[in-house]
């Protein structure tokens, strides 16, 4: 710079108000923007009617039962029996000798103590449901439907009374179903009953170190198998929980997400060199070779599940195969911009040697990749696991397909839920194994 | 000789590694191997009979859309809307996800003075946050809400505000403490210092991350509406489910779907490309 032109300003004085002007603009423009567009959302996505229509109480009803487990005493009017079993499970019905003390059945009829003051007495075709503080419900099973005598005054909105059927839940664990063909009570209770083991397995309700007594034992409670083997079988058997099957499924979705990203990690770095300036001088080879990786990456992961379901079926192999296409297109790609900011000096050292070109790829080049390579790999092994959840629900298999059938069902949500926590477990997991292998690998630590 | 020692001692670890290299090359392979043959095992149709197939399906898709000639254009224009909804979705949720991530980032680095013992705290709320498969979220909004748009947008917000959340407070972790410094000593707040010495540092690194995932959002809302969240994957649900027949409205679907992606794709890496170069130049 010029002595002369010390003192004359850089910039003169409108381009500064004018760039100051303009930045004052955009910060107020773009929050407005973005309100805009979110009201404009608001009402494209009919948020008003959504709330509207929205039901928080299954919400509830989903909280208790995925916390919680229900006896039903069930008394079926037309063959006039009485059955007392979890979940009404035809599997886990309570024998007449062994019945938990809060229902006392005399033949048919039955006196069911809900606690705090609520009872039922079910004689004949008619229950009579006592709740404090309100009275006496009794309601008839009819030929067409059922019968209520409720006591005077309005009528509270926790029953549900039409000709049909009687649906009475004073409180949240409380309920008492009445149709023509059957009267019903639920009584719920914390925990996950018979998670263990099935109800009338010989190991239901014991504990760890009876269990591990037992296993230890010689004595066998089966004959025909070690008291060990009895319990991983009736464990993994249970008909409710169906552990083994969920564990299958669980092994399914870890095998897809490592077979796909490992298979999308094989072809995925060759192909890279065909992509990179510096290793193909061939502009068309290059071309197709990145065309490939978009088409790869563009058609996207749920379109090839979809396409490999139709050819392959349903399973992990489709699983595997879609992760595979689509990321071999992702680390394609990424290998191929590492291969091109590589330092060159180091290939130009090897080939000083006289190296061959074999030798300069392997002392000249890949020491300078690997890391990349090794740490995306695992990046994308990580987020792999959760892609395979949920292309597994798509019909690829696995805990996904689990899960969205145990909620289509939407019977048992503790089921649900036990597979929402190792669906996060597995998750979790894959992430701390992968970030400790990262560390491991490249850090060196 | 101490020298003849120490080669001796260096060719022996360089064998050992070359070994443990080796080992791990052969588990990876046995690996692979083994799970491929277990894998082909459980699927319901095994991978030879179904390489034959391979191309029937989406030969079949072509076939029925090259039959219905150029009414396969206009067929593309119908399923636009749906697509709109999609990019709704994720426009939205990368929206709402990103501010919270901001809120997360600023909570979660020493680097800019957040109060100490939440930092733990938050760090462990987004882990939990990315953690959660958006698939589980939508699942259940849908079963309290309803089938619609919105579920599948909380869900991929909630995922987003975890995943962009740590990227963000991986770039605060390497910010210039000198500004900072400079406002406090001017006596400025932590909200004062966060927006004039933070924030004009971190910004394009984070535009930058906000647009990647700008980018996985709209794959995400894609497959969420598969189960059920609208979009355009709800009516791509409804052109397989119908089987033989709907394959003309299922190749506009994957067309749209597969230029959309392209253009997301493009666009970002573009602006992107622009938004940190011009960072590092400053």
């Amino acid at each position: 710079m010029a002595y002369e032109t010390f003192n004359e300003p850089v910039s003169d004085r409108n381009t500064v108000f004018q760039t100051v002007r303009r930045r004052a603009w955009i910060t107020v423009a773009v929050p407005v923007a973005v309100c805009l567009y979110l009201v404009y959302t608001w009402f494209a996505f009919g948020v008003p009617q959504l709330l509207s229509k929205a039901q928080p109480e299954r919400a509830a009803i989903l909280a208790t039962d995925s916390v919680a487990y229900k006896v039903h005493v069930t008394k079926l009017l037309r063959r006039d029996i009485m059955e007392v079993a979890i979940e009404g499970e035809r599997r886990a019905t309570y024998e007449n000798e062994d019945l938990p003390d809060w229902v006392k059945v005399d033949g048919t009829d039955a006196l069911v103590d809900l606690g705090q003051g609520y009872e039922i007495a079910i004689a004949g075709k008619v229950m009579e449901f006592t709740v404090p503080d309100y009275g006496t419900i009794r309601v008839t099973a009819t030929q067409s439907g059922v019968k209520t005598e409720l006591p005077p005054g309005p009528i509270p909105d926790w029953i549900k009374d039409d000709p049909k059927k009687f649906d009475a839940r004073p409180t949240l664990d409380r309920r008492v179903q009445v149709t023509r063909t059957k009267i019903e009570v639920h009584n719920y209770f914390g925990g996950w009953e018979n998670f263990w083991f099935p109800f009338h397995s010989e190991l239901y309700g014991l504990s760890f170190s009876q269990l591990w007594a037992i296993a230890l034992s010689n004595e066998r409670i089966d004959p025909s198998q070690s008291n060990m083997s009895l319990i991983m079988h009736d464990f993994l058997g249970n008909p409710d929980w169906q552990h083994g099957e969920v564990f299958i499924a669980l092994f399914e979705t870890i095998m897809m997400a490592v077979l796909g990203t490992l298979t999308a990690a094989f072809f995925g770095l060759p192909l890279a060199f065909l992509a990179a300036r510096n290793f193909t001088p061939s502009k068309i080879l290059r071309f197709g070779t990145r065309r490939l990786f978009d088409f790869l990456r563009g058609i996207d992961m749920l379109i090839w599940s979809l396409i490999f379901i139709r050819a392959f079926g349903l399973g992990p192999l489709t699983g595997a195969l879609a992760i595979a296409f689509t990321d071999t297109g992702s680390l394609g790609k990424l290998f191929s911009e590492a291969l091109e900011n590589i330092d060159n000096k180091q290939v130009e050292g090897v080939r000083a040697t006289g190296a061959s070109q074999i030798q300069r790829y392997r002392f000249g080049v890949i020491p300078q990749i690997l890391p990349v390579f090794v740490s995306q790999v695992l990046y994308y092994l990580e987020s792999n696991t959760r892609s395979a959840t949920v292309i597994g629900a798509l019909g690829a298999g696995g805990i996904g397909l689990m899960l969205v059938e145990t909620m289509k069902t939407s019977r048992d949500w503790e089921n649900t839920s036990y597979i929402i926590i190792l669906t996060i477990l597995v998750v979790i997991i894959m992430d701390q194994t992968s970030s400790w292998l990262r560390r491991k690998l490249i850090e060196g630590k | 000789m101490a020298v003849a020692a120490l080669e001796q001692e260096i060719l022996s670890l360089r064998k050992r590694r070359q070994l443990y290299s080796l080992i791990g090359l052969l588990l990876v392979v046995a690996v692979v191997v083994s799970g491929y043959s277990k894998s082909n095992e459980m699927n319901s149709g095994g991978f030879l009979q179904g390489l034959s197939k391979f191309f029937d399906y989406p030969g079949e898709i072509v076939a029925e859309a090259w039959q219905s000639g150029p009414a396969f254009f206009s067929l593309i224009l119908t399923f636009v809307p749906a697509m709109l909804e999609t990019l709704n979705i994720a426009a939205v949720a990368t929206l709402i996800g990103g501010a919270m991530a901001v809120v997360l980032a600023m909570a979660s680095t020493r680097n800019v003075d957040s109060w100490g013992p939440l930092i733990p705290v938050v760090r462990r709320l987004m882990d939990v946050m990315r953690a959660f498969p958006e698939l589980i979220i939508a699942l259940f909004l849908i079963f309290v809400l309803g089938s619609s748009p919105v579920p599948a947008m909380i869900a991929v917000a909630f995922h987003t505000a975890g995943a962009l959340g740590k990227l963000f407070s991986e770039v605060n972790d390497n910010i210039d403490r000198k500004p900072i410094e400079g406002l406090s000593a001017c006596g400025a707040s932590w909200l004062q210092r966060i927006r004039f010495a933070v924030m004009p540092q971190v910004a394009p690194n984070y535009l930058s991350y906000f647009l990647l995932r700008l980018e996985i959002n709209v794959r995400a809302s894609a497959i969420l509406g598969f189960v059920g969240a609208g979009g355009i994957g709800q009516e791509l649900r409804r052109t397989i489910g119908w089987g033989q027949g709907a394959g003309d409205e299922t190749a506009a679907i994957f067309v749209l779907l597969f230029l959309t992606i392209m253009m997301i794709d493009q666009l970002s890496s573009y602006l992107r490309g622009k938004l940190v170069g011009a960072g590092r130049a400053h």
